[in-house]
């Protein structure tokens, strides 16, 4: 399994908000236990895939060039269950920037009904910074197959 | 100009929703990392909430400086802040309480400068 919990970006203005759809499947191992026999997407992944929103959002805005870590969920609220077959629609803003980190507001909705909602606060590590010399780029978003969400959204087509 | 404590009540709020802590955790002499469970990234969140509540801008450094108690900064010697460090601290924290640090100087003593109290100062200043 790959950790990628957004399928395309459909809208994207850089440094100001980005659209990213989920497409919820039965294919996805893991709703056959979460529960089993009423698969629900589990709220954790909707979190996931906010931030990936969120942290692409603000990677881009600085053509990424540091390393934007998830630091902080200052707040995030769920309004119901998802289930297979449904698209979530994650639309991310920008809501502060600074040289340290930045944080996003991110709403979830389903066929235009607001299923969550979050704010997520980023970090900015150096990539210069040997403190930061020993991470392994290939977790971080912007050096994983996960940046196919984000070609996927200009291109129509990608090879992930 | 808001009052002492009007901008006392506000940090309440701030604190509140930044550190999950109830707000009568929030007295001016809480510090907040051991009293109010801060850890590093709480500050970036609380810097950003200030900057919104009170319309200003905080330079990266000026309210919670960075490193300083480095090993290569002449400030501290066997685990004792300088004479020298106690002065950079003067200068770069005039918000901060530091004649109460230079009473028992120890390293790990810096974390409790960061008190509820020093953020009403830093923003007294700042909006005056």
């Amino acid at each position: 399994m790959r950790w990628i919990w957004i399928d395309r970006f459909v809208e994207f203005e850089s440094g100001v908000r980005a659209v990213a759809l989920k497409n919820v499947s039965l294919a996805e191992e893991h709703l056959h236990d979460h529960f089993p026999g009423y698969p629900t997407m589990p709220g954790s992944l909707m979190l996931e895939g906010m931030a990936q929103t969120g942290g692409i959002l603000l990677g881009q805005k600085h053509d990424f060039e540091q390393i934007v870590v998830l630091a902080k969920v200052p707040k995030v609220s769920y309004e119901r269950l998802i289930g297979p077959g449904e698209t979530i629609r994650y639309e991310a803003t920008v809501a502060d920037d600074r040289p340290e980190g930045g944080t996003t507001a991110v709403t979830a909705t389903v066929d235009g009904e607001t299923v969550a909602e979050a704010e997520i606060m980023f970090a900015y590590l150096d990539k210069s910074d040997p403190a930061y010399g020993g991470v392994d780029q290939k977790n971080f978003v912007f050096e994983s197959a996960l940046m196919g969400a984000f070609e996927a959204g200009r291109g129509g087509s990608v090879a992930l | 100009m808001p009052s002492r404590d009007e901008i006392l009540e506000n940090i309440r709020e701030i604190l509140v929703e930044a550190l999950g802590v109830d707000d009568d955790e929030v007295t001016p002499e809480a510090t907040l990392q051991a009293d109010l469970g801060a850890e590093s990234i709480d500050f970036l969140d609380i810097s950003f909430r200030l900057e919104k509540t009170f319309g200003i801008k905080i330079p990266r450094g000026e309210l919670f400086p960075e490193n300083l108690a480095a090993a290569d900064s002449g400030f501290v010697d066997d685990g004792v802040i300088t004479e020298s460090g106690l002065a950079e601290l003067r200068s770069k924290m005039p918000h901060a309480d530091i004649d109460k640090l230079a009473a028992d100087p120890k390293v790990e003593n810096i974390a409790d400068l960061f008190t509820v109290e020093m953020l009403v100062n830093f923003i007294e200043k700042k909006v005056a």
